[in-house]
């Protein structure tokens, strides 16, 4: 690992540590939990977009499973991890079947192909509403691990920012590694990696079912936070945002993911004043991202002080 | 036992017939080249004994056992490295990592094992570390070993191919080209590194247009022209070769 990562995790944990110092109230905790929660997300997905370079426009699909698998699960009296991992399992599995024909596809097709699974998902959750309370959604039990309860900004937010920097390590670690060069190098020429062993489709199969299994985690941690789930949770309009987190950030940035995760979730906030502008400032302001910083804010910014992220 | 053996290959594109009943073995240890003018089908042939293509026609045998229809990623298990007339290198990576995902399948490839910085997998990157450099500096990029790939130099990246499929350790190495695009002096350096690659025992195939560089390497020499064997031998068997002196030149029979 690059020593610019170990700063960027020292600077991470510090950061996390500091922020409930300074935190005045439980909106505060309550913003910074959805950041960090997304951030993981958006991480396991730029793993599959920004490193090994194939596009995913339906991954709250798999935020859905896990979000719904949680919630049916513990409904029904499940332990929380078992559902969570039944979840993950889920996912990680309709990735495996789905991805074999999907990725013989590219660019553009790829694109509307992944769309449509997360579209498809999204209809199956409404529809089934015997499980999952259709398109009103339902409620979710609360997460509670050998007796212990996790209730409370507090709590959620140690979990969700130990997730964060766990997930940050593991993720630099991994593309540090022969997976992650495997991965890297696929991206940057199929034909040479393939001649000198790397089974491409193998490798595209298992970046796609990591990051579904990132994304059913995440879907299955909201879903326990917020106690209610509903169908948008799915929706195309989420696996879009989540994309967006991974272009406005970097691409194949794992700092990139977590600042691409922390504006987006921000701005929607501070720009809630504008009442009824903010649609039209937000996306000025991802218009002006691309066209100023096309690579995403850490990896240009990075290059302007002449390091690399 | 030849280490390489081609027996009737054949493929055609449409009504091209780019290769057209091509045999020919390949001994342990030499370097054998394949010569002939444009379009003449080297790098179809190529193409085809890398598995890239999958003949119409024929049969490429590897130590007695046919490798027939194999992708290249098997082939690559089985001992077979290449690199490409035009460059095939992961610009989104720096040199090093480039020689290093040559070593892919001599390495420990589990995703959780490497998230959790398992030491063995740590221990065994490291090592691969010093190996990519060394790889580096048998092909003299050794200036190179912390640069993008993206901020090379094309002679450069022409050598950076080779110190990758060095790094899969084959015992059959193909180069499409090496010279291609370098001026004299890259030439000779290239010369200089593929004798050194001959010299520690890997079979090397060669297609090149550089004639001086061909005839000081080559053990063996195919000759192709439009997709058939016109000759083969040693070089100097196929420099008084008529029929070779024809395509190249020019007949007037």
């Amino acid at each position: 690992m690059k020593s610019s990562n170990h700063i960027g995790l020292l600077i991470l944990a510090a950061i996390l540590a500091a922020l409930p110092l300074v935190f005045s109230n439980a909106y505060y905790f309550d913003v910074a939990i959805r950041i960090a929660m997304n951030a993981v997300v958006v991480m396991g997905l730029n793993l599959l977009v920004g490193f090994a370079g194939q596009i995913s426009l339906g991954h709250a699909g798999f935020l859905g499973i896990g979000a719904y698998a949680s919630a049916v699960l513990t409904t029904a009296g499940w332990h929380p991890l078992a559902a969570m991992a039944a979840g993950a399992a889920i996912a990680g599995m309709l990735a495996v079947v789905v991805a074999r024909p999907i990725f013989r596809l590219k660019g553009h097709y790829l694109a509307m192909a992944t769309l449509g699974l997360g579209i498809i998902v999204a209809i199956v959750i409404s529809n089934e509403s015997a499980w999952t309370g259709g398109p009103d959604g339902m409620p979710v039990p609360a997460l509670s691990i050998a007796g212990f309860e996790i209730a409370g900004e507090k709590r959620w937010y140690a979990l969700a920012a130990g997730l964060l920097l766990f997930s940050t390590w593991a993720s630099l670690n991994l593309i540090d590694s022969p997976f992650g060069r495997a991965l890297r190098a696929l991206h940057g020429s199929e034909v040479a990696s393939q001649v000198v062993g790397v089974d491409v489709t193998r490798y595209k199969l298992a970046v796609f079912a990591l990051s579904a299994m990132f994304a059913s985690v995440m879907g299955s941690l909201t879903a326990h936070y917020t106690a209610f789930v509903t169908p948008g949770l799915a929706g195309f309009f989420h696996s879009v945002e989540l994309i967006t987190m991974v272009v406005v950030g970097g691409m194949a940035s794992i700092f990139g993911s977590i600042v691409g995760a922390a504006l987006l979730t921000l701005l929607p906030q501070v720009l809630a004043t504008l009442e009824g502008w903010e649609t039209v400032a937000f996306g000025s302001i991802l218009i002006l991202t691309m066209i100023f910083l096309p690579r995403g804010l850490v990896p240009t910014l990075a290059a302007r002080f002449g390091r690399k992220a | 036992m030849a280490l390489l053996e081609v027996e009737n290959l054949s493929i055609a594109f449409g009504g091209v017939k780019a290769v057209q009943g091509v045999s020919f073995k390949v001994d342990p240890g030499i370097v054998y080249s394949v010569i002939g003018p444009n379009g003449a089908g080297k790098t179809t042939l190529f193409n085809l004994l890398t598995g890239i293509y999958t003949p119409t026609e024929g049969d490429i045998r590897l130590e007695g056992t046919s490798v027939l229809g194999l992708a290249p990623h098997e082939l690559a298990q089985r001992g077979m490295s290449r690199t490409f007339q035009n460059l095939q290198v992961c610009m989104n990576m720096t040199a090093l990592e480039n020689v290093m995902v040559g070593a892919h399948l001599r390495l420990d490839r589990n995703p959780l094992k490497a998230m959790l910085r398992w030491p063995a997998l740590r221990a065994t990157d490291l090592a691969l570390r010093e190996e990519a450099a060394a790889h580096m500096a048998f092909v003299g990029l050794q200036d190179y070993v912390a640069t993008r790939a993206d901020a090379m130099s094309y002679g450069a990246l022409k050598r950076l191919e080779i110190a990758r499929a060095l790094a899969a350790r084959p015992r059959l190495l193909f180069l499409d080209e090496p010279a291609a695009g370098l001026n004299p002096k890259e030439t000779t350096e290239i010369d200089e590194v593929i004798a050194r690659i001959a010299a520690s025992g890997i079979t090397v195939v060669l297609v090149e247009h550089d004639m001086k560089l061909v005839m000081n390497l080559s053990d063996h020499i195919l000759v192709l022209d439009y997709g058939k064997k016109l000759a083969e031998g040693t070089a100097e068997e196929v420099r008084r070769n008529p029929d070779v002196i024809a395509a190249y030149l020019g007949a007037h029979a």
